[in-house]
């Protein structure tokens, strides 16, 4: 399969012929993809495909031991991850991820770490300029938190939060940094059908009304299906297909791989 | 100059004589903004140009639909500016009522907060043939609507504000033509019966409540308000923008309905209306937060609130509170009651009423124990929302209040209250026959409440006068007595009891989610739904222990033999309460009819398909299977 189904719009992210070894295991090989500005592409396959291991490699916890990452032109595949959050790419992981003795609030302020230029001495003082990028900060997390319903949570520790709504913390927490580039490993999981309404809901309107370029790690077909522009498939650390939603249903690898087991895998 | 009759005039007035003193705040991106009588006449004159030039004229109606924000309140205002009326409707409402409220109301423009409300809208846009233009305030979503009718708030603001520029004058003229008969405002009765009837309030109307309620309970320009109930209540615009008018207070709007109470506390208001509904919330959220203290807190909060109470129940009796006792509420005053209305945002409150529903009086003086003071209004949309007050040092949780000066009631031989004032409305919208039917003759309105005048010239409210009614035996009932008396325990949400022309009374009992859901987690007990939750058998013992506890101090007569647990909450969706929680009798007694024959022919278990209303209006059928109780 080619990648016809690409068109138009600049290229975000590409993967280039990228492969992964863990000991003998070979996680990923060979794997080449292209996600483009302002889309959402999804990447599914069954457990142990590979795709966290591609997002990991993508926000630098990994670096893969064949082929590149390009992130807006720039070579990523042996940055740091600290280096790799400055430069536009946020993620949200499939454990969450909070400090959760903090509130909702702070837990979002921290996730604009990257963006704060205050030094630890000056932050201290609190005066003039460190004191007017708190402010600036504050401001911006607050239009967070009013993008994702979370005002009356807002001074609520984040460890005693609801599963749902502690992901939804996440996703906030992710977008503080202000990324171009957002990477969610199964946002839905775990999830029940309100609270996993509520947060496709989220996902396209960040993708909608912020732009921001969007990939994704889900299970949950339906979801993937109706909300993605293109669907990476992969099994046993291989891309398998590529294409629009409904280029993927129909490939017949897809079926045997995935598709055909779908019930199943809702159920996990 | 010259006399002012209508509000706005009272808000142009404001802005020359107090322009930069604060008219509103709004708390949006968790800061308070604050918005002069400058501004406020601004912004209302800016978006009422706008509005005519969308050929909104005298006498049109403007549709609102949403939560509490400054730009609904000054849509409301722009509209009355240009001697049209406002029809505010309940945002929480479904598809299906909306199309009937606002294609009744022959709204031609309606503003509504968001993409959610817009939806509505425009789901039922074939059923509003007069609707000419949707405004939306938030812009969030709404980047891909191609709808010919749909037209922000800002654009439209803008073009009136273009339109001010080149026509100064314009508006000064539109304001100075209002006249006091105006209609200002027209507020769609929820009716617990049939379909809500649209009652019209001209700007005399709405004054002279205001006045009134200014005047009894010594309002001032400096006082805070906060702006919470729907919109569509007669209450809020009554006890607020209108207040705010005629005497420069400042309403304040919380930054959404999920944070009322902590709002509520940021702000602590200088007085506040709460539906007994609010009380009951507050007090179970307090109940429960005192059982989970540690054990000396807890047992602190205890004893102070046991002192409360004898306090309270010796003042309701008419006797003298012992020193001892008197030197532990003050003690009390220190430890518990003032930090509790510090927490609750009361403690600058000097005057707190309960209004639009009764409230039971454990409740009333609960409250009043903490040193809040507490009172009872009685109201009704049809007179301007005002009928009793509570003058301070008369609250009692037995009476309604003294009939407020201007205001006469009378007690006619059925036991019907009635009443003349110049805040009775001008008619209901199109509906003259029903209008005819609440006027008797002499122009007094009807209540259809059945009530007394006591000896202190007080008003006592008995029940709606065709919800009164009798066991078989003869003995009077009276169904809210008990349901008040359920509703205090923290675990009851809302309760319904049946007793005419039967032999005994029985309830049908809808758990508080919250409450007994902490109180299960607590215990071990796990649960799924509140369907689930509703009929676990610890449940069931425990509203039991309730209803034993509530029996014990009732005569024998009045007592509940039979209960039920209802496997959902009522809901307004479903019809069987108002959108201010009001029971709908009528309807419940039809929808639970096998509860009902269960009762009382000594089943066992009722097996009932119930509708369920989803928010978006679709429905469900639910079996469920719900064991009859025999209270002990």
């Amino acid at each position: 399969m080619t990648d016809t189904a690409g068109s138009g719009g600049s290229v975000k992210l590409k993967l280039d012929g990228v492969a992964k070894n863990f000991g003998g295991v070979r996680a990923v090989s060979g794997v080449s993809a292209e996600v483009k500005e302002g889309e959402i592409f999804s990447i599914i396959g069954p457990n142990g495909a590979g795709k966290t291991t591609i997002l990991n490699m993508t926000s630098g916890f990994y670096h893969p031991d064949e082929g590149s990452i390009n992130f807006e032109g720039t070579d990523i595949s042996q940055t740091l991850p600290s280096k790799i959050a400055s430069l536009g790419i946020s993620r949200t992981f499939q454990n969450i991820a909070l400090f959760r003795g903090l509130t909702v609030l702070e837990n979002l302020m921290l996730g604009r770490h990257v963006l704060m230029k205050t030094g630890v001495l000056a932050a201290f003082a609190y005066w003039g300029p460190a004191q007017r990028e708190e402010v600036e900060h504050r401001e911006r997390v607050e239009e967070i938190i009013d993008f994702l319903k979370l005002t009356d949570l807002r001074k609520t520790p984040a460890g005693a939060l609801a599963y749902g709504l502690q992901k939804r913390v996440e996703l906030g927490r992710a977008l503080a940094s202000e990324p171009r580039l957002l990477l969610l490993d199964e946002p839905m999981a775990g999830m029940n059908q309100e609270e996993k309404e509520d947060m496709v809901r989220y996902v396209l309107d960040v993708n909608q009304e912020w732009g921001t370029t969007i990939a994704l790690i889900e299970h949950d077909m339906g979801v993937v299906m109706d909300i993605s522009d293109h669907v990476m498939v992969m099994d046993m650390g291989e891309r398998i297909s590529f294409g629009t939603p409904d280029e993927v249903r129909g490939d017949p690898r897809v079926i045997e791989a995935y598709l055909g087991t779908t019930d199943h895998k809702e159920v996990a | 100059m010259a006399e002012l009759v209508t509000l706005p005039q009272y808000m142009r007035r404001n802005g020359q004589t107090m322009g930069d003193q604060p008219a509103m705040r709004m708390k949006y991106l968790g800061i308070w903004n604050t918005y002069n009588w400058s501004d406020y006449n601004e912004q209302v004159c800016d978006f009422a140009a706008g509005l005519s030039t969308l050929g909104f004229a005298r006498g049109g109606k403007l549709g609102i639909i949403g939560n509490n924000m400054p730009q609904l309140y000054w849509a409301q205002m722009a509209a009355q500016s240009l001697g049209g009326m406002a029809v505010p409707v309940y945002q929480d409402s479904i598809a299906k009522e909306l199309a009937y409220v606002l294609n009744h109301s022959e709204a031609t423009v309606i503003v509504a907060e968001d993409q959610e409300q817009v939806d509505k809208i425009l789901s039922i846009r074939d059923e509003l043939p007069k609707l000419q233009h949707l405004v939306h305030c938030y812009d969030r979503g709404m980047s891909d609507y191609d709808v010919d009718i749909l037209i922000s708030y800002e654009d439209v603001r803008a073009a009136g504000k273009a339109f001010n520029s080149s026509n100064a004058g314009f508006m000064d003229g539109e304001i100075s033509k209002g006249t006091g008969s105006e209609i200002a405002l027209m507020c769609y009765t929820s009716g617990t019966t049939g379909n809500p009837k649209g009652v019209m309030l001209s700007h005399k109307n709405m004054l002279s409540a205001g006045e009134i309620f200014i005047a009894n309970e010594g309002v001032r320009a400096d006082d805070d308000f906060l702006s919470y109930l729907p919109m569509a209540w007669v209450g809020d615009t009554a006890y607020g923008p209108v207040i705010s008018m005629l005497i420069g207070a400042t309403c304040n709007c919380p930054e959404g309905p999920s944070t009322v109470m902590r709002d509520l506390r940021e702000l602590g208001p200088t007085g506040i209306i709460a539906p007994p509904a609010v009380w009951e919330g507050m007090l179970s959220n307090l109940q429960l937060k005192g059982a989970d203290a540690p054990p000396l807190k807890s047992s602190i909060f205890k004893y102070f609130i046991g002192v409360a109470r004898q306090i309270e129940d010796l003042k309701a009796e008419g006797k003298s509170i012992p020193v001892g006792l008197s030197l532990a509420d003050t003690i009390g005053e220190y430890l518990v009651f003032g930090p509790i209305r510090d927490q609750l945002g009361l403690r600058r409150a000097r005057w707190c009423y309960s209004g639009g529903a009764p409230m039971g009086p454990d409740t009333f003086r609960f409250f009043r124990g903490l040193h809040i003071n507490l009172k009872q209004g009685y109201g009704m949309t049809e007179v301007g929302g005002l009928v009793t007050l509570q003058p301070d040092g008369e609250a009692s949780s037995d009476t309604v209040g003294r009939p407020c000066p201007g205001i006469d009631v009378r007690v006619v031989d059925d036991g019907e209250v009635q009443i003349k004032c110049d805040g009775i409305f001008a008619g209901y919208f199109q509906q003259d026959a029903q209008t005819a039917e609440v006027m008797t003759t002499d122009g007094w309105y009807r209540t259809g409440d059945a009530g007394v005048l006591n000896e202190n010239g007080h008003l006592v409210i008995i029940d709606r006068a065709k919800d009164v009614g009798k066991l078989e035996d003869g003995t009077p009932y009276a169904p809210q007595f008990v349901e008040l008396k359920m509703k205090f325990s923290p675990f009851v949400n809302e309760a319904v009891s049946f007793g005419d022309g039967h032999p005994f009374i029985s309830a049908m009992v809808a758990i508080d989610f919250e409450t007994v859901g902490k109180w299960a987690e607590g215990k071990g007990l796990p649960y799924t739904n509140y369907m689930d939750l509703s009929q676990k058998p610890e449940v069931v013992s425990l509203i039991s222990d309730e209803v034993r506890k509530i029996n014990q101090g009732l005569p024998e007569v009045s007592r509940i033999k039979r209960f039920l647990l209802l496997s959902k909450d009522l809901d307004a969706d479903d019809n069987e309460i108002t959108r201010t929680r009001k029971l709908r009798r009528g309807f419940i007694a039809e929808k639970y009819g096998p509860v009902i024959d269960a009762f009382y022919s000594g089943g066992k278990e009722v097996e009932l398909q119930l509708a369920v209303t989803f928010e978006d209006g679709t429905e469900a059928h639910v079996d469920s299977r719900m064991t009859i109780q025999d209270a002990a």
